[in-house]
């Protein structure tokens, strides 16, 4: 059969001119970006380059001029490439063991690998730094791998899942050795959702803020960090508006470079169902990649989470559930108390609905991005949030959507949706690989059996692209729960969610602080978890049994 | 009743197809036939609205179906490498174009059934696609494009990825069914074998061209063009007749001249090819050329002999140049 | 005749009661002030209700990241103010504040009394409500254990016998790190700080870049059972840390350094542009009253500026109040704050 598929001859086009509900595909997701980052960024930076009405770009020689701020600059690109080989490095293998193999446990194995991405850092630090990290190079390379080894794993395990295992073995048929037959054949097939994957982590450990303060050390600082010194403390807002638009240079070439990179429209694969490419492990050398990941996962992954639960059980009379009960006790008096059942509905009620946006949005701009000629322009703008200080977004939240329509600065909504803002490129980057992977002919036989344009959406492509949708909603809550983003910089609507309680508890001495925000980072972790397994089996008509 | 006037499409500077003029009538089967390339696909893609058309009508039943989009054109086309949807069972595949007209659940599961059972598939329901074989495969694919009743049926390689014997077999198979269910058919292939067995009427394309259009048998004894000619398989030559003309290799035979005013050509054997039940042997004469002869029955002369090429005149057919 | 009499006494009633900071008899003003302030800020619901009842003003308090960044963020929105008051400035940022021009002055009759060490704003733009000293604190068992004395003052800690056993925090990236640079700079003058900060870096200072990282992190008392006995921290974590424990010690397991405290005095003041501000002076008022300032303690876990102010007992018992602590002008911080800082990452890190 495969003799006879051609390759694709000619270019993949749109078969019609655009027609009006075309246009809603990319009008949502830029008017989105428009309204909630580039408004409130260009204002932001406005305030530093033209104040006083009139353009000043000295500030941007001046930082060029800075030694020390062109070695930070350096710093940054340098500590973030090589955070981002070591995640592929380390979260390759890890996807393919748990994207083909099928062992017991390996839902709640997917699930747990997406907790790190939740836990607040300076929570995570204190962790390693209870197991004898050193704050260092290499314990910022080591927290940021911890943090992202959940995106590589199911970015590319999510494509990986759907790939024919028997293309592989044809290879290896016609005379190709494994290493071959995986670098010819499976990596190229692969390759959109490891660009995918790295774009993400790059553009995290860009960005990355908690890890280089407290894993990093007080001789360490990266754009990030020195944004929030300027804008945060010293309201220097002209350096901090010449650091990020260093910063969104540095990120436009990334992701221009990406782009590039990916090369035309994905081949049309052969997608196989989920379920049909997993498998038992068989041979003794298969057993002993899935343990030997499995291992690492574990110490990696599984002893930080766990020495954190374990605090959260280390009372002084012995384990038990005194910290969770000083959880609803402590402080309950004080005004700005939340009892931690509210808190959880809190943390529930925001990625819900941050969820709901991402997906909604995200799924449009990925549909647009596979349909149109200039879709990967959309692709990368959506991405630009990822790469931006979210001290920059905050802040220009504050000024910039002040007034209405968009006076939402101290309303509750603004929460979701600067997590969608995060959540958004997530959902675009796990679908399009595998959207784009869909041999447009299936679209097509769909068609001319009688499918109009949105019923060949509604039949074709969301069944197929179902599970990544799942996976990228499951990110999307993560995100969420988590409180990556503007939102620790802006003026907190009063509905604190769990991150806010841990953040406060850590504030104050005293072992029922201490153990009261240990106790709430492991609700915070079984929500994780719960939320994933449950995205992971959601089923909507036939969409996610693919 | 499909009425194709000189259709042209092309894209960018490449015309696939040049003023195609071709009809389809109500329980006819017509085959077009074509080298790789040669623009059929694009032809099927055309009238089914997946390519807009550069120039020309497309009518079916006399109305124009220019403006008309792909899914409300009820046509059946079955792909080249059948398309069949992953995500879906047999019966889920089969019954997709009954549901996407409104047929409901139940009714549109019967109706499937029923002609799963019509290609042999009875019974495969249940099955997930890619389990299937090549041929189950397209059956299914086949059933899929027959279930919702269209009034054209258009198949691009229908039995290109098939062995041989099983190709054979589907032939016989295919054109039973198409003639019982009364289907107007049109087929493009690039194999000689199926395009005659099926087709009332064959059309030969090259180049985005038809260049000729008739029943199997007036192609066969009478080919129009060069092209033709030697895409069916003759001796395209002038070293037998004043001009270009066209001999079929079985109409020459290897001896003597003497006692017929046969035209006789002089040439060496080149080369000796087993075909299953004849010889073919290449006959390269002096100017250069070369003539295919088919010898039954006989065991061909060695390489490097010289031989003579006999034929009789009535089997040359003179062409334009 | 009569009626100017009428007047007049309607204004010195209106004006003796604003003085005395009690309601006038009826005068109820039925709105809701926003009261920004930073994540630690705190305060029983019951009191704040009691305000409520009392003059009908709804407080709805709006927490807005670290104190830097919630005077950043006032100073940011200046012309569309988030709210009404803005609490949590301290005299390390106040010039800004004031150079900002975010606040609206009002002087309190409550200041009379506040002791003048807290008045640290003579323009009255701000009000001060609570202190908290930025002191080292120590680990009495560790010191108990190795047979070693406490050090008492900030030479101390630059002796052989401390070597390695002090860790502080970036004044670039921590209010309490920048408050005990600040005493070292008042203790040593402009020009001799920084030869002391080469002495406790050649001692093996270590630095860590947040509170939460050097106490529950490095110090030995902390959570995190660290190896340093010696931390930046507050002169009420000692009570706090008794406070926290359950069971509650007999002994404070953390003691302070008074020699080495710096004092901080955190500061509200009314948002210019507030639509509100007689109920804005109100609160003010009501900040400055003996219900809110002996609830300070427990909530905050700093300690009142109110001079008649009662202390809760494991305040009075835990945490030694500094007599004397390192200041300096918040005029002169404001000028010199950076400058200090890049020094001091010249001398420390590089």
């Amino acid at each position: 059969m495969d003799r006879h598929r051609p390759a694709l001859t000619h270019p993949v086009r749109s078969v019609r001119p655009l027609r009006p509900v075309r246009w809603i595909l990319v009008a949502v997701p830029v008017a989105f970006l428009v309204a909630f980052f580039a408004y409130p960024v260009a204002t932001i930076l406005g305030r530093g380059l033209w104040p006083d009405g009139h353009l000043d770009l000295s500030p941007l020689g001046d930082v060029a001029g800075n030694a020390a701020l062109r070695d930070v600059a350096w710093f940054t690109v340098w500590q973030a490439a090589l955070s981002t080989m070591l995640a592929l490095a380390v979260g390759l293998p890890g996807a393919f063991v748990l994207a083909r193999y099928r062992f017991p446990g390996r839902s709640l194995v997917r699930a747990l690998i997406v907790v790190p991405f939740v836990l607040p850092t300076i929570v995570v630090a204190s962790a390693f730094l209870a197991l004898g990290v050193e704050p260092s190079l290499g314990a910022i390379l080591l927290a940021h791998v911890f943090f992202n080894y959940a995106v590589v794993v199911r970015t590319v395990g999510g494509l990986w899942a759907h790939l024919d295992p028997q293309q592989e073995e044809a290879a290896r048929v016609l005379g190709a050795s494994r290493l071959r037959a995986f670098t010819r054949v499976t990596l190229p097939a692969l390759r959109p959702a490891i660009l995918a994957a790295a774009s993400i982590t790059f553009l995290f450990t860009f960005t990355s803020f908690g890890v280089i303060l407290v894993l990093g050390g007080p001789t360490r600082a990266t754009l990030e960090t020195e944004i929030y010194r300027q804008t945060a403390q010293l309201l220097d807002l002209r350096t901090a508006a010449a650091l990020s638009i260093l910063q969104l240079v540095a990120v436009v070439v990334l992701l221009v470079a990406t782009g590039r990179f990916q090369g035309r429209r994905a081949v049309a694969l052969g997608l196989r169902a989920a379920a049909v490419t997993t498998r038992s492990v068989r041979s003794v050398g298969e057993r002993a990649l899935l343990g030997a990941n499995l291992a690492l996962m574990l110490a990696l992954l599984g002893v930080p989470m766990a020495v954190l639960v374990a605090r959260s059980f280390a009372t002084a009379n012995g384990p038990g559930f005194g910290f969770y009960r000083a959880l609803g006790e402590l402080r309950s008096d004080s005004v700005l108390f939340v009892p931690p059942a509210d808190a959880v509905v809190n943390s529930l009620l925001f990625a819900t609905v941050a969820t709901a946006i991402a997906l909604v949005v995200g799924g449009l701009a990925a549909f647009a991005v596979v349909r149109h000629r200039r879709g990967r322009a959309l692709e990368a703008a959506l991405a630009l949030p990822l790469g931006i200080s979210a001290v920059t977004v905050g802040f220009g939240f504050l000024i910039a959507l002040d007034e209405p329509p968009l006076d939402l600065r101290t309303s509750w909504i603004i929460v979701p949706i600067a997590h969608a803002l995060i959540a958004i490129p997530f959902v675009v980057w796990l679908v399009t690989p595998l959207l784009g992977s869909i041999d447009p002919r299936l679209r097509e036989a769909a068609a001319v059996l009688g499918a109009s344009p949105r019923r060949v959406w509604r039949e074709v492509d969301l069944p197929i692209v179902g599970r990544a949708f799942a996976i990228a909603a499951g990110f999307a809550f993560a995100i969420s729960l988590g409180e990556f983003g503007a939102t620790l910089f802006i003026a907190r609507p009063d509905r604190p969610t769990l991150p806010v309680v841990i953040y406060r508890l850590l504030g104050q001495p005293g072992a029922q602080n201490f153990g009261a925000a240990m106790a709430a980072s492991t609700i915070l972790m079984a929500l994780t978890v719960v939320a994933i397994l449950t995205a992971e089996r959601a089923r909507v008509g036939d969409i996610g049994t693919f | 009743m499909l009425t194709i006037e000189d259709l042209t499409v092309g894209y960018g500077e490449h015309t696939a197809l040049d003023g195609i003029d071709l009809t389809v009538g109500d329980d006819e089967i017509v085959c077009v036939l074509g080298p790789s390339g040669s623009g059929k696909s694009t032809l099927l893609r055309a009238i089914a609205g997946l390519e807009s058309p550069t120039a020309g009508q497309i009518r079916r039943d006399g109305a124009d179906l220019a403006g008309v989009p792909t899914h409300h054109r009820r046509l059946g086309l079955m792909f080249q490498d059948h398309a069949l949807f992953p995500h879906r069972d047999v019966i889920g595949n089969v019954m997709f174009g009954l549901r996407m007209h409104g047929v409901s659940r139940s009714e549109a599961r019967a109706r499937a059934s029923t002609t799963l059972a019509l290609v042999g598939l009875a019974g495969y329901e249940q099955r997930a696609v890619h389990e299937l074989s090549g041929g189950e495969q397209q059956r299914v694919a086949l059933a899929r494009a027959l279930a919702p009743a269209p009034s054209l049926l258009m198949l691009d390689e229908p039995l290109g990825a098939l062995d041989r014997a099983l190709r054979e077999h589907l032939v016989d198979e295919l054109g039973a069914l198409f003639r019982t269910l009364g289907l107007a058919v049109l087929l493009v292939t690039h194999d000689h074998d199926e395009a005659f067995a099926l087709g009332d009427r064959v059309a030969i394309l090259q180049d985005g061209r038809i260049e000729q259009i008739g029943s199997p048998v007036e192609l066969w004894t009478r080919p129009a063009t060069a092209f033709v000619a030697e895409f069916l398989g003759w001796n395209v030559t002038r070293a037998l007749a004043p001009g270009l003309a066209a001999v079929r290799p079985d109409a020459l035979r290897l001896g003597t001249g003497n006692g017929r005013p046969a035209p006789v050509v002089v040439g060496q054997v080149a080369r000796q090819t087993f075909r299953r039940d004849h010889w073919r042997i290449q006959v390269e004469l002096a100017d250069g050329t070369a003539l295919d002869v088919e010898l039954r029955d006989t065991r061909p002369p060695d390489v490097g002999t010289t031989v003579e090429v006999i034929v009789d005149p009535a089997d040359v057919i003179a062409l334009p140049d | 005749m009569r009626r100017r009499g009428f007047s007049i006494l309607c204004c010195a009633l209106v004006t003796a009661t604003s003085l005395a900071g009690a309601p006038a008899a009826g005068a109820r003003d039925d709105v809701t002030l926003t009261l920004v302030t930073h994540d630690s800020f705190a305060i029983s619901k019951s009191v704040l209700r009691s305000f409520t009842r009392e003059t009908g003003i709804k407080v709805r308090v709006l927490p807005s990241g670290d104190a830097g960044a919630a005077l950043n963020q006032a100073i940011l929105t200046k012309d569309a103010p988030l709210g009404d008051l803005l609490f949590g400035v301290d005299n390390t940022f106040l010039s800004r504040a004031l150079d900002e021009g975010v606040f609206e002055r009002y002087r309190s009759p409550a200041l009379t009394r506040v002791p003048a060490a807290y008045r640290i704003d003579t323009t009255h733009h701000v009000t001060p409500v609570d202190h908290g000293d930025v002191c080292i604190n120590d680990d009495t068992a560790w010191f108990a254990e190795h047979g070693l004395a406490v050090p008492r003052t900030l030479d101390d800690l630059t002796k052989p016998a401390y070597k390695g056993r002090l860790v502080v925090e970036n004044p670039a990236t921590s209010s309490p790190g920048l408050a005990f640079l600040l005493a070292t700079v008042d203790r040593y003058g402009e020009d001799g700080w920084r030869a002391y900060w080469e002495r406790l870096r050649a001692n093996d200072v270590k630095v860590v870049s947040g509170w939460e990282q050097a106490y529950n992190g490095e110090f030995s008392a902390g959570e995190g059972g660290g190896d340093r006995p010696l931390v930046v921290s507050y002169a009420s974590s000692p009570a706090a840390a008794v406070y926290f424990s359950d069971p509650r010690p007999t002994e404070a397991p953390v003691g302070t350094v008074l020699d080495t405290c710096f004092r901080q005095v955190e500061l509200v003041g009314i948002l210019r542009g507030t639509e509100h501000p007689r109920a804005a002076r109100r609160l003010i008022d009501f900040m400055l009253s003996r219900r809110f300032q002996e609830d300070v303690p427990l909530q905050m876990f700093v300690f009142p500026v109110r001079d008649d102010a009662r202390l809760p007992a494991v305040f009075t018992r835990f945490a030694d109040v500094p007599t004397d602590p390192a200041s300096l002008a918040p005029s002169v911080i404001g000028a010199h704050r950076e400058q200090w800082i890049d020094e001091w990452t010249d001398t420390v890190l590089r």
